[in-house]
């Protein structure tokens, strides 16, 4: 799976539980919970979301040091191809 | 027969808006059963009914603002012989005064039935956006579970509806009329005379501008209401949660994503069996008198997209395993965002819970949502040093404040509920 690919089913992922996000001003180099506002359950929505799509569980010590989009499609990268 | 009325769905609701029926007159309800969607100032509500029966008939129509109590429809009780035939169905009634009415209407007329949506997998919010709109419901495709058609839904119908057909040109420079504040002051027109005919009439606002502003009187109610009415009174204790993110971490681990259980569902926990231990705050004041409830129903405060915020419960909260009390939570908080809580659930809860310590703030000093005895606050989890043992260690901890009722209660027993949840959150295993 491309770098691209993974970018797009998070961010298919993150369009599920924010459906009101605005994809287009969206900065995937910005803290994403600032962003968009979201709460803890929207976070574990998210990352029940992105497991649904790309099979990958984030333990949450893991979560907790993920910020950016950026951050975190690098690091899915990671597990995908382990 | 017994009548089916608009219900109470908090305690400042004078009047709601039946929005839908979901059941027809001839079928078959059960008592929970959900038979009509209301609409409030914060929320649009799925009624449950109260008697199991058969829907003899409706008496108001979908659209109708009418107090509290009236009634909405007629149901034969079960075991209850057929009612004569109905009357002639009269006109809609007149929308409803108001002012708040405490008695319920005795006379509502009857009204005729609307065909029912009962078949349409929509969310209520979308159901009354669709029909502010003018969008017809059945021709959206729905993109939520299941196909159900869920608000964007409706607005993507709506915006593809008025999507002109091709590019229109773009309109020549000098036809645009810039806004006043917007233009320079050499272009500015001549200021207009003061006078309330010359002003311009007030712009429409959009359907999510009036919802907003629905909400914010809703919310102004009821929080004026609480300051002038209930005296307030304010406790603080700092928590060390970290046995009880040790412990949820390690569960967790042991859990697919999917069954994780966030730490703020602990402490909804500790909350409900603290009320359990100090049953004398599991009360309400009510015109002059102490009101105990047996039931332990903590209200959850959830904030919601574009503005505003909701309280409902959770049911016997204190005999959820946290398993249950978390799948609970998770979809109270689905279904406060989609519109589509249900009576119960805004039915009076005791005590809320609220947290909005995600941003940062350490200190809630919370107001009492009317008529419930408390508000108890958790701020974020931060890092602090903290004496164990006779040892400065670093240590998660968390700021629980409680706002309670002083008619209600008092410092004491306030201090033994405050300690009691303290002490279940350094037992996790046991909540």
């Amino acid at each position: 799976m491309t770098q691209e690919e993974i970018t797009q089913s998070v961010l298919q992922a993150l369009t599920d539980v924010a459906p009101e996000a605005d994809l287009a001003t969206f900065r995937t180099d910005l803290n994403l919970r600032d962003q968009l506002d979201i709460d803890s359950m929207d976070s574990l929505n998210f990352l029940i979301a992105v497991h649904e799509l790309l099979h990958v569980d984030i333990p949450e010590a893991d979560w907790a040091r993920l910020f950016t989009i950026d951050e975190l499609v690098e690091y899915l990268g990671g597990r995908i191809a382990a | 027969m017994a009548d089916f009325v608009m219900p109470s769905l908090g305690a400042d609701m004078s009047a709601g808006t039946l929005a839908a029926w979901l059941k027809q007159p001839g079928e078959t309800v059960k008592r929970g059963e959900i038979i009509a969607v209301v609409h409030t100032d914060k929320a649009d509500v799925e009624v449950e009914v109260f008697t199991s029966g058969i829907v003899e008939r409706m008496l108001v129509e979908p659209g109708t603002e009418v107090p509290v109590g009236t009634p909405l429809a007629v149901i034969r009780e079960e075991d209850a012989a057929p009612a004569p035939a109905a009357p002639a169905p009269a006109p809609a009634p007149a929308p409803a005064p108001p002012a708040p009415a405490a008695a319920p209407a005795p006379s509502a007329p009857a009204a005729p039935v609307v065909p029912v949506e009962h078949h349409l997998l929509i969310s209520p919010s979308a159901r009354q956006l669709a029909h502010e709109l003018g969008i017809e419901a059945e021709g959206v495709q729905g993109t939520g579970p299941g196909g159900r058609i869920q608000r964007r839904d409706v607005e993507a119908a709506a915006a593809a509806r008025e999507a002109p057909p091709q590019a229109a040109p773009p309109a020549p420079p000098a036809v645009v009329t810039p806004p006043a504040a917007a233009a320079p002051p050499a272009a500015a027109p001549p200021a207009a005379p003061l006078s309330p005919a010359a002003a311009p009439p007030a712009a429409p606002l959009s359907p999510a501008a009036e919802r907003n502003a629905a909400m914010r009187r809703a919310i102004a109610a009821s929080m004026s209401r609480s300051k002038r009415e209930i005296p307030h009174f304010y406790l603080g204790q700092t928590i060390d949660m970290s046995r009880s993110l040790a412990w949820l971490g390690q569960e967790n681990l042991r859990r697919p994503v999917t069954e994780r259980v966030l730490h703020g569902v602990l402490m909804v926990k500790a909350v409900a069996l603290a009320l359990r231990e100090v049953p004398e705050l599991n009360a309400v004041w009510a015109g002059d008198e102490l009101v105990r409830r047996d039931d332990i129903n903590v209200g959850v405060a959830i904030s919601l997209r574009g503005g505003g915020l909701v309280a409902p419960a959770i049911h016997h909260t204190d005999e959820l395993t946290l398993e249950e009390l978390m799948h609970a939570f998770r979809d109270l908080v689905s279904r406060a965002r989609a519109g589509s809580l249900r009576s119960s659930e805004m039915s009076e809860p005791t005590i809320t819970v609220t947290s909005i310590g995600e941003r940062g703030v350490e200190s809630i000093f919370g107001v009492i949502f009317p008529p419930q005895v408390a508000i108890v606050g958790f701020g974020t989890l931060v890092e602090r040093p903290w004496i164990s043992e006779g040892q400065i260690l670093p240590c998660p901890v968390v700021n629980a404040s409680l706002s309670a009722d002083h008619r209600v209660t008092d410092g004491h027993r306030a201090s033994q509920f405050l300690a009691a949840v303290d002490r279940l959150l350094q037992e996790p295993e046991e909540l």
